[in-house]
């Protein structure tokens, strides 16, 4: 899956999770995000799951850092699947 | 996405299928519902009527919650405040169960305890839970709260295992129904989906799958007899598949009880508990003919045409239909046709075809004409006496589905599938007739409409009521409240909808409370006629409000007898009693709701004068005792049960 689909469906995650329309950005962290708390964090690491069809473990979810990180962890799991 | 319904044999648990999807627009929607004061509940309860994700509910759940802390009414939404005891975290499940609540006519406002806190907030008489006056308690504890330690190969271990998990759930219920004085809604056990050994698990005991199902056997036996109610976890777990339904992964992540896939699901189900203890499960299921309860069109392909026979694969399909509808219809659902079909030739199946389950005499309306669908359906809701949301449609035709919703958004229409096979399936896992009692009235309730419709067409051929009236030859029987009556006065209090005065709804216990309560005159009322015995129809309490002065605190009556005059013999009975405890005054109140303007001017009729009318809408009226005068309906009145006995012909 090419990258800027990745994040035309981030894009749409967000949205739904924040319950706001969101284009986010790499750069991206959750400080910068008001209510991204870590409630909001698990529905978040769940809801990009089930839109891509992949799981994440907690060591995995734990190093995250940024939404950068985010997509590239998605890009090597959804390349992993095919 | 795809809808549920394409991958019906998949995920129709999951994607609560039998519900439409949500508009594309939901969020926005949502953003606009409460921009407006009018018919907020309204809006809610629209909007949670479809199939939505954890996200949606999310959503939805933030807007009620809002709506609720601004003091917004709700109405009709019906305010529930439920109380949750958990070993996990209830962040993600409150809102599922908030929005999913809304879904049947609730506005649920949770309060739940600190994480881990299910024995301690429960024991504590000032604990949140315990301060707060709850409708009911959800015990949503799962196999890692109870203190089952595999034991294996140790019976006796194995048995105090199971004793002491028990006597910590006993230790709950019985503190919060000593401090909170409420009934508790009690979670059995999802088996892990791990096992053992493998096989021998259900063989050798103290395995932790043994445990748990001794465990869950107790906890059923229990609830028997009891006020508390059973959320059946295990069994719905089990449904769905057990190494669906845990997830390990989100269990470590979050501490979340079960896979959050299943949040819609299980909030959906929590509602519908909620809904059968305030009296809102549905009572009636509205069947389409053609393509729903046979294959094809009996207009078209004529008796033999039609598919439905053993040893074809579509015809079976809907035969399975038809004797889950019998079931259904056994354990007192009623059952009517609405069918746009010549009548005779509608007819002709149930009649003439070998193979048919269904018989016309399971049918309290058949209604096979050209009128469309939602006349039709307004017409079977008069003719039954039964309210427009107590009603089901199955159809298996969308533009017949989409009309009924639109036109008539009370009744429940589930979306079906396109294979015939999964019919049966999907209108039991919507979930329509749960039910929190089973009496042996229930039984029988399908009976009592049909009568009650047969009642009508014999009302048709008398141009005099008092000849009518006469004709049915009732016997009225009045008692005080006692504990043989007690589980169906309560089933009534919180059922009522119609001819209910305050509608007041009352809890078991509270029943059992106002039965011993020397300042409370109770009576139950039941009617027999020439028909058959109608069971208990009618409850009255009224309260001493001062020394000389009964307030009517609830008077509800079934609409089976609606327009034969028993309010009238029940007054007079009151009025008799009244007299006896030196009472001068009673004061009656009618609380509108929604659904029992049919009792507007029931004080009224029966001479009572108006005293002030409340601004939101509630009027009060008082009668003077001894000037009172009733015209009794024309019936046999038998007593028992109360101080002084007797036996009059009114």
């Amino acid at each position: 899956m090419e990258s800027d689909e990745i994040y035309r469906r981030l894009n749409d995650v967000f949205s739904s999770v924040f319950d706001n329309p969101m284009v986010i950005s790499p750069e991206l962290t959750a400080d910068e995000v008001e209510g991204w708390d870590s409630l909001r964090h698990v529905r978040l690491i769940l809801t990009v799951e089930r839109a891509f069809g992949i799981k994440f473990s907690a060591y995995e979810v734990n190093k995250l850092r940024n939404v950068g990180q985010l997509a590239k962890l998605i890009q090597d799991k959804v390349g992993a699947k095919v | 996405m795809n809808s549920g319904i394409d991958a019906v044999g998949l995920r129709l648990y999951q994607s609560l299928c039998w519900l439409p999807r949500p508009p594309g627009d939901f969020a926005a929607r949502c953003r606009v519902a409460l921009t407006t004061e009018a018919e907020s509940g309204k809006q809610l309860q629209s909007l949670a009527s479809h199939a939505l994700d954890e996200n949606d509910l999310h959503r939805l759940a933030q807007l009620i919650t809002q709506a609720q802390a601004s003091g917004r009414s709700l109405l009709p939404l019906v305010p529930f405040r439920l109380g949750i005891l958990s070993n996990a975290t209830t962040s993600f499940v409150i809102p599922a169960l908030i929005a999913s609540a809304a879904r049947h006519g609730i506005a649920v406002e949770c309060v739940s305890c600190a994480y881990g806190q299910v024995v301690q907030e429960a024991l504590s008489a000032d604990s949140e839970i315990n301060r707060r006056q709850l409708d009911a308690v959800l015990i949503a504890v799962d196999y890692r709260g109870y203190p089952l330690t595999s034991t294996v190969g140790d019976i006796a271990a194995a048995g105090e295992s199971v004793e002491r998990a028990l006597a910590q759930l006993h230790t709950v219920r019985s503190a919060i129904s000593a401090n909170n004085r409420t009934l508790c809604i009690v979670q059995n056990l999802a088996l892990p989906a791990e096992n053992l050994f493998g096989n021998l698990d259900e063989v050798v005991p103290g395995t932790l799958r043994s445990l748990i199902q001794e465990f869950n056997r107790a906890i059923a036996q229990s609830i028997a007899g009891s006020k508390d109610v059973l959320f059946d976890v295990a069994g719905l777990a089990s449904t769905v598949g057990l190494a669906e339904w845990h997830s390990p992964d989100q269990w470590n992540l979050a501490k979340l009880p079960f896979s959050s896939t299943y949040l819609p699901l299980y909030g959906e189900h929590v509602a519908r508990i909620l809904a059968a203890l305030r009296g809102k499960s549905r009572r009636c299921l509205i069947t389409d003919l053609d393509n729903t309860l046979w294959g094809g069109v009996i207009g078209d392909d004529g008796l033999e045409g039609i598919l439905l026979a053993q040893g074809d694969a579509t015809g079976e399909a809907y035969l399975s239909l038809q004797r889950y509808l019998l079931m259904l219809r056994q354990r007192g659902v009623v059952l009517a046709v609405s069918s746009k079909n010549t009548d005779a030739i509608a007819r002709l199946p149930f009649r003439k075809h070998p193979e048919m389950l269904l018989r016309e005499e399971h049918f309290a309306v058949f209604q096979a004409n050209w009128n469309d669908k939602a006349s039709n359906i307004k017409a079977i809701s008069d003719e039954l006496e039964l309210g427009l949301d107590a009603m089901v449609l199955l159809d298996d035709n969308p533009a017949e589905r989409a009309l009924v919703r639109e036109l008539l958004p009370q009744v429940a229409v589930p979306e079906l599938p396109d294979d015939p096979a999964f019919y049966a399936r999907v209108l039991n896992a919507a979930g329509y007739f749960e039910a929190v009692t089973f009496s042996g009235e229930d039984l029988k309730r399908a009976d009592y409409y049909q009568d009650n419709a047969r009642r009508l067409n014999l009302q048709k051929q008398f141009t005099d009521v008092e000849e009518y009236l006469a004709s049915l030859k009732m016997v009225i029987s009045f008692q005080p409240f006692d504990e043989t009556g007690r589980a169906r006065i309560t089933q009534l209090i919180n059922k009522s909808n119609q001819f209910n005065l305050t509608t007041k709804r009352y809890t078991e216990p509270e029943v059992a409370a106002a039965e011993a309560d020397p300042d409370c005159f109770t009576l139950q009322v039941r009617v027999a006629d020439v028909f058959g015995d109608n069971g208990m129809i009618s409850v009255v309490m009224c309260r001493k409000s001062a020394k000389d002065i009964w307030e009517i605190d609830t008077w509800l009556m079934s609409c089976r007898v609606i327009g034969r005059r028993v309010e009238n013999s029940v007054l007079g009975e009151i009025l008799d009693h009244a007299k006896r405890a030196g009472i001068r005054k009673l004061v009656g109140k009618h609380v509108p709701t929604e659904r029992n303007q049919v009792v507007l001017q029931h004080y009224e009729k029966l001479g009572f004068q108006r005293v002030a009318s409340q601004s939101d809408g509630t009027t009060v009226w008082e009668l003077d005792v001894n000037a009172a005068h009733v015209n009794p309906a024309p019936a046999i009145v038998q007593r028992s049960g109360f101080e002084v006995t007797e036996a009059a012909k009114a």
